[in-house]
C-alpha cells in the first residue's frame, strides 16, 4: 500500500508540503523571537525590504511572517479537531444505522437529513455567533456541520459489508452482533472513513478561515482568514497582507487534497482512475 | 440618542475666506452612511437623521468652532445678569416649507410640548425651564428656576429642532404622515427619498437670509460598502465624504488625489471622546492601581498616529480639548512601561485574567483594541478580547459584565450636557450604557459637578471644572484614550463646507461651488 501511495508524485508533493506546514507551525516560536501581535516595526512595510521582516509588516507593524506560522498551528489544530469530533459522531451514527437496519436506520438517518438540509456554512455561522467565537467553539461548530456525509458513507459501506460471507460466518460461529460489528464489519470500512477524513481536514480548514474572514474567528488567535479579512480593506495599497495567507490556505489545502486522492487510489486500487497502469 | 456611530458629520475649515462672491447653483452629492431610519428631526436624533435633516430644520442658534453661539432663527439674544431669564428675538418674515409663516408659538410649541415628549436629552435640561412663554410673534423668553450654565448650548439644530405647530399640534408625533415629507424653515426643502438609493432635498428659494442658500439641490446618497463609498468618491459620483464613511486606512489614499480637500474641524460641539470603561466593582480593575497602570502601559500616541492615522488628539481627562472648560493641569500619563509594571508589582496583581470588550463598528476598533491587548500583555497583565456584535456590546456593556470596555461618546459643548453623566453615581442604572457604566462612585465630586453646572459666570465654572479635573484623572475611573476627530473628505471646488462647530450637519447654508 505504502508503495503505491510513495509512487504518486502528487501525494508525495502534498506530503512534503503538509509537513513543512506542520514543522513552521510546530516550531513557530524558536523561529520567530516576537509574537504575531506584537508591534515591531513601522505598519505597510512592503515585502523583502527589511531583514528579519521578510513578508513586512501589516496594517499595526505586526510581522506577517510571524503571523503566518502562527496562523498555521490554528488552522491545522482546529482543521484535525474538528475532523476527529465529527469521526466521533459520524462512524458510529452510521455505523449503527448501517448494521441495525429498521427503525435505528430510519431514526438515524432523518437525524442527519435534518443536518444536511441547513446549508453548511450558514449553520456554522449561527453556530459560532450564538456561542461566540472561541478556538472550542469553532472547532465544534465545524464538526457538526461535517458530520452528516461521514454518517452517510459509514451507514453505505457497513450495509454492503455486513451481507458478505464472512459477517455470516462470524455469526454462525456465534459472535454477538454488537461484537461482529466492532470486529468484522468496522475494521473493513476504514479506508474510504481516511480518504474522507484527509479531504475532511481540508474542508474544515476552508471553513475557519471563512469565518475568521467574516470576523468571527477567535480574537485571541490569529489565522489566516482573520489575516486576509483585516488586509480587505487595504488590500488596494498592501497586497501582501491578503496575498501570503491566501497562498498557504491554497497550499494546505492542496496538500491534503492530493495526500487525500494518493490515499484514495492506494487503498481502494479497483477504484484507482484510468490512464494508471 | 447620544452616541452615534463613527459615520456622518463634518467637513471643513473655510481656509482663506475666497475674495470672489460666492457663485450660485451647482449641485452636491453627499454620502450619507447608514441610510437614516426617518427625517423628522424632532423624533430622531441620530447621526444620519442630523446630517440630513440638519438642512431642512433648524433652532435658535448656531455655533462656531469655539463654541460661540451665532444667530440663526434668532436674530439676537440676551441673557439676564442672574442667569434666569434668556430672552429670543426671531427673525421677521421666515416661512416654513409650506408657505404658512413661522412665529414664536412655533419655538414654545416645540420646546415645550413636542420636544418635551420626544427628545430625552433636551428634556434633562428643560428641567431647570420655569417657564416658556412668546410676548409677542417674534419673542422667545426661557424663564429658568435656577441657573444652569451649559443652557446656552441647548439651543443646536439637533438639541432642539423647531418643528411646525400647525403640522403637529393635536397628532400623535410619531405616527403624523407629514414625517415622511419634513417640514423645516432650512435652507433646502425635501423633494424625494429613494430608499436605499438617495434623498433629494432641493433649495428653498424663500430663505430668509438675502443671496442664500447658494446651491440649487442635494443629493444624499446611500452606499451600503465602505470601498464602495471611497469608489464613489474616486470616480466623482459623490463630492463629499462626512467623517467616518470611508475606513481610516482608506484617508490616506483619497486626500493624495489631486483636487480633494479634507480636514478635521466640524466636530468641536460633539468633541467624541473615547474612552476604556473600567469596571470598579470588582477583579483587579477596582484597585486604582490597576488603572493606572493600564494607563501607563498603553502607547496612545502610536494608536493615534498609526490606526488613526494622524488624526484626533491623545485625551488627557474626561473634558475633551476643543470644549469649553477643558483643564490640562492633570497629572500626564505618557507611555511609561515600567512604571505601570512597578504599580503592578505594588498592588501584587496576580495575573488574573482581563476581558477586553471592542467596540464592534469595524477594522479601526477592532485593531486598536488588539494594540491595546499587546501593550497590556507587556507589561504582564494578561488580558484576552472578548468578540461581540453591537447587541452584544450593548447587553455586555449595560449589564456590567466586561472588564475593559471601549466606548466613545459626545460631550455637547459643555461638561454638564456630556461629561457630567459618565462620573457622578446618581448616573449609576443598569440597562443603559450610556450613563456611569464603570461604576464610579465619589461623593464629594457629585457635589461638586452639580455645583459648577449651576455657577452663572463661565469664570467660576472654570475654576470649578479645573479642580474636577485634576481630582479625576487620578483616581482613573476609566482609562480615557483619544478625543476622536473624523476627517471630512471633499473636492476643493467645494467652498464653505464647515463653517460651525457641528461641520455639514448645518453646513449647507453657506456652502457653495466654484466652477
Amino acid at each position: 500500500m505504502w508503495k503505491r501511495f510513495s509512487s504518486n508524485i502528487g501525494a508525495m508533493i502534498g506530503v512534503v508540503l503538509l509537513l513543512a506546514v506542520i514543522l513552521i507551525a510546530i516550531f513557530a516560536p524558536l523561529l520567530f523571537s516576537h509574537t504575531p501581535w506584537q508591534m515591531v516595526q513601522r505598519p505597510f512595510l512592503t515585502p523583502f525590504t527589511m531583514d528579519g521582516l521578510p513578508l513586512g509588516t501589516d496594517t499595526l507593524g505586526r510581522d506577517v511572517a510571524s503571523q503566518l506560522a502562527y496562523g498555521a498551528r490554528v488552522s491545522l489544530l482546529v482543521g484535525l479537531v474538528s475532523t476527529l469530533v465529527a469521526l466521533l459522531i459520524g462512524v458510529p451514527l452510521g455505523a449503527l444505522a448501517g448494521f441495525y437496519g429498521n427503525w435505528v436506520d430510519e431514526g438515524a438517518m432523518r437525524f442527519t437529513e435534518f443536518f444536511q438540509t441547513i446549508p453548511n456554512f450558514a449553520l456554522a455561522i449561527v453556530l459560532v455567533a450564538i456561542f461566540e467565537p472561541t478556538l472550542i467553539s469553532i472547532t465544534i461548530a465545524i464538526a457538526i456541520v461535517s458530520w452528516p456525509p461521514v454518517a452517510r458513507l459509514v451507514r453505505a459501506e457497513v450495509m454492503s459489508v455486513r451481507k458478505r460471507e464472512f459477517v455470516d460466518a462470524a455469526r454462525l460461529a456465534g459472535l454477538s452482533r454488537p461484537r461482529i460489528l466492532m470486529t468484522q464489519v468496522l475494521p473493513n470500512t476504514v479506508s474510504p472513513i481516511i480518504v474522507m477524513a484527509s479531504l475532511m481536514v481540508a474542508t474544515a480548514i476552508l471553513l475557519e478561515s471563512s469565518l475568521s474572514f467574516l470576523g468571527l474567528g477567535d480574537p485571541n488567535a490569529m489565522s489566516w482568514g482573520y489575516m486576509i479579512g483585516a488586509a480587505r480593506t487595504v488590500i488596494r495599497s498592501a497586497w501582501w497582507l491578503s496575498f501570503f495567507p491566501g497562498i498557504a490556505i491554497v497550499l494546505t489545502v492542496l496538500a491534503l487534497n492530493l495526500i487525500g486522492e494518493g490515499l484514495n487510489d492506494a487503498l481502494n486500487p479497483h477504484l484507482s482512475r484510468k490512464g494508471k497502469a | 440618542m447620544t452616541k452615534l456611530r463613527a459615520t456622518t458629520f463634518l467637513i471643513a475649515a473655510t481656509l482663506a475666506a475666497p475674495l470672489a462672491a460666492q457663485q450660485e447653483g451647482g449641485r452636491l452629492d453627499i454620502v450619507v452612511q447608514p441610510e437614516p431610519p426617518g427625517l423628522m428631526l424632532g423624533l430622531v436624533q441620530n447621526g444620519p437623521t442630523q446630517l440630513v435633516a440638519g438642512d431642512i430644520y433648524e433652532s435658535l442658534l448656531r455655533y462656531n468652532s469655539d463654541l460661540e453661539p451665532q444667530p440663526s432663527l434668532a436674530e439676537s439674544w440676551e441673557i439676564s445678569d442672574d442667569g434666569l431669564t434668556y430672552t429670543f428675538h426671531l427673525h421677521e418674515g421666515v416661512k416654513w416649507h409650506d408657505g404658512e409663516p413661522f412665529t414664536a408659538a412655533d419655538v414654545v410649541f416645540s420646546a415645550d410640548v413636542f420636544l418635551r415628549e420626544t427628545h430625552a436629552r433636551l428634556r434633562a435640561s428643560l428641567t431647570y425651564v420655569e417657564s416658556i412663554t412668546a410676548p409677542d410673534d417674534t419673542t422667545v423668553v426661557f424663564q429658568l428656576k435656577e441657573p444652569f450654565g451649559p443652557f446656552i448650548n441647548a439651543f443646536e439644530a439637533g438639541t432642539m429642532p423647531i418643528v411646525p405647530k400647525h403640522i403637529y399640534e393635536g397628532t400623535d408625533y410619531a405616527t403624523n404622515e407629514m414625517n415622511a415629507t419634513p417640514i423645516g424653515t432650512g435652507p433646502f426643502k425635501f423633494d424625494e427619498w429613494v430608499k436605499g438609493s438617495y434623498i433629494h432635498l432641493v433649495k428653498n428659494e424663500d430663505y430668509y437670509l438675502d443671496g442664500k442658500p447658494y446651491l440649487d439641490e442635494v443629493f444624499y446618497r446611500v452606499i451600503p460598502d465602505a470601498a464602495a463609498r471611497a469608489v464613489a468618491f474616486e470616480t466623482g459620483e459623490v463630492d463629499v465624504l462626512p467623517g467616518g464613511s470611508v475606513e481610516n486606512w482608506d484617508v490616506p489614499r483619497l486626500t493624495e488625489m489631486d483636487g480633494v480637500c479634507s480636514t478635521g474641524a466640524g466636530w468641536e460641539f460633539f468633541a467624541p471622546l473615547s474612552w476604556m470603561w473600567m469596571n470598579n466593582r470588582e477583579g483587579p480593575t477596582s484597585d486604582v492601581r490597576f488603572r493606572q497602570a493600564v494607563m501607563y502601559a498603553m502607547d496612545r500616541n502610536f494608536v493615534k498616529d498609526v490606526v488613526w492615522n494622524g488624526f484626533g488628539k491623545v485625551a488627557t481627562g474626561p473634558v475633551a480639548s476643543s470644549t469649553n472648560f477643558y483643564s490640562d493641569d492633570v497629572t500626564q500619563y505618557d507611555y511609561n512601561p515600567e512604571k505601570a509594571e512597578e504599580l503592578l508589582a505594588e498592588m501584587g496583581y496576580d495575573g488574573e485574567a482581563v476581558r477586553i470588550l471592542p467596540l464592534p463598528y469595524g477594522e479601526t476598533w477592532q485593531r486598536w483594541a488588539e494594540a491595546v491587548r499587546q501593550n497590556l500583555s507587556e507589561v504582564g497583565i494578561n488580558a484576552e478580547i472578548d468578540s461581540t456584535d453591537v447587541a452584544g456590546w450593548n447587553e455586555k456593556t449595560s449589564q456590567w459584565d466586561y472588564d475593559l470596555a471601549f466606548t466613545y461618546l459626545y460631550q455637547y459643548g459643555d461638561p454638564a450636557l456630556g461629561v457630567s453623566r459618565n462620573y457622578v453615581a446618581s448616573q449609576i442604572s443598569k440597562g443603559s450604557p450610556w450613563n456611569n457604566v464603570e461604576g464610579y462612585e465619589n461623593p464629594e465630586l457629585d457635589e461638586k459637578w452639580a455645583a459648577a453646572a449651576s455657577m452663572v459666570t463661565p469664570e467660576e465654572r472654570a475654576v470649578a471644572y479645573a479642580e474636577i479635573q485634576k481630582e479625576i484623572v487620578d483616581d482613573v475611573p476609566v482609562a480615557w484614550l483619544q478625543e476622536l476627530e473624523f476627517p471630512t473628505i471633499y473636492r476643493c471646488d467645494v467652498q464653505d463646507l464647515v463653517t460651525t462647530a457641528i461641520g455639514i450637519n448645518d453646513g449647507l447654508r453657506d456652502a457653495w461651488v466654484e466652477e
